[in-house]
């Protein structure tokens, strides 16, 4: 074999060229593969775009940062399907930009926590968690009983359909006036119960 | 698990994957050639630094033979595991079926003990003590985030254990809430009565339960009380538990008994919903945990089911 080493460290573009191709193998069958996989590309049955209300409650979870303590994802774990509800699969995520997944669970996960609770709950529980829980470490949120600010959403929802999702020019176009006299709690408890709805029996 | 949209990519993968493991074996094996013995070691051609000079040998052989290791442990994992996507491997691992072996497992061990208590009534199941551990469990679980830790709700949540029941506090009637949950409205009569009508009914309210407020408004509002409110609450103010009207004259308050908060319910009205728990743990868990609620309610707050 007239392979040697000597050969490719003598001819840098070669070198480079062949660190390049090595590098890469990992990614090109790891990932690449997964762009073209059904269940992680489209979306469960019955999963649609956020709508207004609930794509305003999405930021709004995302600015309060409630996913620095809460997780969105059920693992295949007995332990956790019992808590929380059937575990979570891929294309639940699919109009989800960015995931809110995480992995640190000082609260508990509330992927499936739509519809777990009422609204009321909701509105007494983040305006004082401990009204409700009296062992919970929540801040309390009652700041956020005021009205939807921030930017119009119609534009944010022309952004999302650019990378896809199927809003109707009506859908966009009437997004504003469905946030009349809405507050970012209400936004919030919205979202909050749309979470997971999609499938619901225990897979337990 | 396999779901690409076209099976190519299945084999694109295989064949990526083998290729470049034989990719490996095959610059290990070129570079592990043995020089002649007793020749000299050729030199490399690089520059001396320093008066060092690098000698064209081969690999150490320790080193080479860890990753020959490696690049075995690699074909003996393909052979085992779903690495080729074409091929399952011999011991049909999916995290999906790790999951399913994980809840056939528990069912085996925990499905002929619900099985037992879903054969008796609720009230057997509650005389049971296995089963009331059982249920206490479930209830700090999926209960206690609304009724409390112990079992006596808060504003707008419940008491179990106050004797007082919305809807039947029969055994039957417990699981059924549990089940298919419950809609509690009041609605609001903000617009139909006038703001003084609804502080003489409000006053009126305060009589039922044998506090003292103002007698002349008090009777002002029975007569709107018995138009309006008497249909749900009924002409005694004693409520009525198929639809879940509260009872007014036992002085047990779900939103507030103050006047305000009286006054308050009347006009934005309220919305009261206990979520349905079928879906989310299943019939037979229900009426251990409906036992478990029945037996603690039978404890602490005297006589269930109130006429």
């Amino acid at each position: 074999m007239a392979f040697s080493h000597d050969t490719i460290e003598r001819r840098t573009g070669l070198l480079i060229a062949l660190v390049i191709l090595v590098v890469s193998i990992g990614g090109l069958v790891e990932i690449v593969p997964l762009f073209f996989q059904k269940n992680l590309i489209e979306p469960v049955a019955g999963l649609k775009p956020y709508e207004p209300l609930r794509l305003v409650g999405r930021d709004v979870y995302i600015r309060e940062g409630c996913n620095n303590c809460h997780s969105q994802m059920i693992r295949p774990f007995r332990a956790e399907t019992e808590r929380y509800g059937p575990y979570s699969v891929a294309g639940e995520f699919v109009y989800d930009r960015p995931f809110l997944w995480g992995s640190k669970r000082t609260g508990p996960d509330l992927a499936r926590v739509g519809g777990r609770y009422s609204d009321d709950w909701h509105r007494l529980h983040l305006a004082n968690p401990r009204d409700v829980v009296p062992e919970s470490n929540m801040p309390p949120y009652a700041f956020l009983d005021r009205p939807i600010g921030g930017p119009d959403v119609a534009a944010r929802m022309r952004a999302l359909k650019l990378v896809g999702h199927p809003y109707s020019d009506e859908e966009i176009n009437g997004a504003s006036a469905t946030l009349e006299g809405k507050t970012e709690m209400d936004a919030l408890i919205a979202y909050l119960q749309g979470l997971g709805a999609q499938i619901k029996a225990s897979g337990g | 698990m396999n779901q690409l949209l076209s099976p190519g990519w299945a084999w694109y993968v295989a064949i990526l994957t083998v290729v470049s493991l034989l990719g490996c074996l095959w610059v290990l094996r070129a570079n592990s050639i043995k020089k002649d013995p007793g020749a000299d070691a050729k030199l490399h051609g690089h520059n001396e630094w320093d008066g060092l000079r690098e000698y064209d040998n081969p690999l150490p052989r320790w080193w080479s033979n860890l990753f020959y290791l490696t690049v075995f442990f690699s074909f003996g994992y393909l052979l085992l595991y779903p690495g080729l996507v074409v091929f399952p491997g011999l011991l049909n691992w999916t995290t999906e079926s790790l999951y399913k072996d994980e809840v056939k497992q528990a069912k085996a061990e925990f499905d002929p003990i619900f099985d037992a208590y879903a054969k008796q009534d609720v009230k057997t199941v509650a005389a049971d003590k296995g089963a009331v551990q059982i249920g206490a469990r479930l209830f700090q679980t999926y209960c206690v985030q609304c009724h409390g830790t112990d079992m006596r709700g808060s504003k707008g949540f419940p008491n179990l254990v106050d004797g007082d029941w919305l809807y039947a506090g029969t055994p039957e009637g417990i699981e059924e809430t549990i089940l298919n949950g419950r809609n509690g409205v009041m609605p609001p009569f903000g617009e139909a009565l006038k703001a003084d009508q609804i502080q003489d009914v409000a006053q009126y309210v305060l009589s039922l339960s044998g506090r003292a407020g103002s007698a002349d408004a008090a009777k002002r509002g029975e007569a709107t009380f018995k138009e309006t409110c008497a249909a749900c609450h009924g002409a005694d103010g004693r409520g009525n538990q198929a639809l879940g009207a509260p009872n007014l004259t036992d002085n047990i308050w779900l939103y507030g008994g103050s006047l305000a908060t009286i006054v308050e319910t009347i006009t934005k009205g309220r919305q009261g919903q206990m979520p349905a728990h079928k879906d989310l743990i299943g019939p037979a868990r229900v009426h251990v945990l409906a036992a478990y609620v029945y037996a603690q309610a039978q404890e602490h707050g005297g006589p269930s089911a109130k006429p």
